[in-house]
This record gives structure tokens, C-alpha cells and sequence, in this order.
């Protein structure tokens, strides 16, 4: 099962995962990950704007590309778009296996993607003003390991 | 018209998330913008997509009436 979404509003990453778990009977692992919205630096406010012809499909992709890698089970991906506050999630990524390394490694593999190679701008806010957010080279040198 | 969509920053430097143009030739549409926009647009690392297909020779983009051309600068989601 490949569940993509975008969600524009906080969500609560326990109430998908359970169905998506569920809906995998005889697995042998699922492993989620959940990015936040981090409350260090004076962060008041994160926005994070998509591109409605690109964004979905280019999550689609990469769900199908994690999936047939991995040999998955299956893999959800949801990711928010618009105003989010320190410590609502952004991202949730859950992938089902027959055996826990690829759980893990398709997750790994995910959020590398989501990160530098998937179509969101992300600016913060500060001391009440907005900037945005460039990609880090840590995030290009992540990745470049699934090259 | 076409319509020019600018994604992140750039929205910043257009001062819009969109702008309607004449249609034509990538070169003539973006020489009728203001100076500043056009420069932050022909970023090497600004990538075009028209209709919702990368473009990967962005020379050849012609504008018809209708289309949309988005402009989307390096990305950062997660």
C-alpha cells in the first residue's frame, strides 16, 4: 500500500500509522519516522509552500521508487504545507517490511529525498520576521549516498 | 496572457506569487520584467517548469496564451 499525502493542517502522526500498520498483515517491521518542528534559535513560526503540478506526483515517485528498492510492503509519506508552530510535525514517514533493515533504510532513503530533492520552499520566523530557509550541504552530501 | 508563478524566495523578489504576461519567447517575456526579478529568475540553480513539465532547455520555452511557467528555486522541505 502507497499512501501519499499533503496535509494542511497539524496532525497527529500516531492516527495514520495505526491504519497503515493494519493494513499490513504478516509484516515483520514498520518504521516510522516523524520530523518536528524545532523550537530552538527563538523559532516562532515555520511555512512551508509547495507547488501544486509538482509536489504530490514528485512524492508519489518517490514513494514507488522507496518501494520497489526496498522491496516494501508498504510506505506512507505525509507532509504538511502552510504555518506550522515549534513542535507540530512537518513530515511522517512509515514504511512496512517483510524484515526491519529495509523498514529502515526505505525511511532513511525517504527523508534524504524530502529533504533537498522534493518541490517545498521553507522560510522561518524570527523576532516577528520571515526568512527563507536555503537547503544545508549536509543535506545534498545525505542525498548523494543513494547514488 | 500567460501566467509566471514564483515559487519561495522568489515570490519575495517578484512581490507576487504570480503575474500575468504578454505571451512569447522566454527571452522577450523575461526583458519586460524589472531588472532585479529577471536576474533573481536566470539563477543557474532556478529551475522552470511550463504546464507542470520540467523544462530542461529553458532557451527554447515560447510562451503561449494560457500557459503557465513556474519558476522554483533550490528546495528545502522535511
Amino acid at each position: 500500500m502507497i499512501d501519499v499525502r499533503l496535509l494542511t493542517s497539524v496532525f497527529n502522526p500516531g492516527q495514520f500509522v495505526g491504519p497503515f500498520t493494519h493494513a499490513h498483515p504478516g509484516l515483520g517491521g514498520v518504521c516510522t519516522f516523524v520530523g518536528e518542528v524545532r523550537g530552538e534559535g527563538g523559532v516562532e513560526a515555520l511555512e512551508l509552500s509547495h507547488y501544486e503540478p509538482l509536489t504530490l506526483p514528485g512524492m508519489q515517485a518517490l514513494a514507488q521508487r522507496a518501494a520497489a528498492r526496498f522491496g516494501l510492503m508498504g510506505i506512507m509519506i505525509l507532509h504538511r504545507t502552510g504555518v506550522m508552530l515549534p513542535g507540530e510535525p512537518i513530515v511522517c514517514v512509515s514504511a512496512a517490511a517483510a524484515h526491519r533493515r529495509a523498514a529502515f533504510d526505505a525511511v532513511d532513503f525517504a527523508m534524504d529525498h524530502l529533504k533537498s530533492d522534493s518541490w517545498f520552499w521553507k522560510r522561518e520566523k524570527k523576532g516577528g520576521a520571515w526568512s527563507w530557509i536555503e537547503p544545508r550541504a549536509g543535506d545534498y552530501n545525505d542525498l548523494a549516498r543513494w547514488d | 496572457m500567460a501566467k509566471l508563478v514564483f515559487l519561495g524566495r522568489l515570490a519575495d523578489v517578484a512581490g507576487a506569487p504570480e503575474r500575468e504576461v504578454e505571451p512569447g519567447p522566454l527571452a522577450e517575456v523575461l526583458s519586460l520584467l524589472p531588472g532585479e526579478l529577471a536576474v533573481a529568475l536566470l539563477d543557474e540553480r532556478v529551475r522552470m517548469a511550463l504546464n507542470g513539465e520540467l523544462v530542461s532547455e529553458p532557451e527554447a520555452v515560447m510562451l503561449e496564451a494560457g500557459d503557465e511557467l513556474a519558476f522554483l528555486p533550490p528546495v528545502s522541505g522535511g
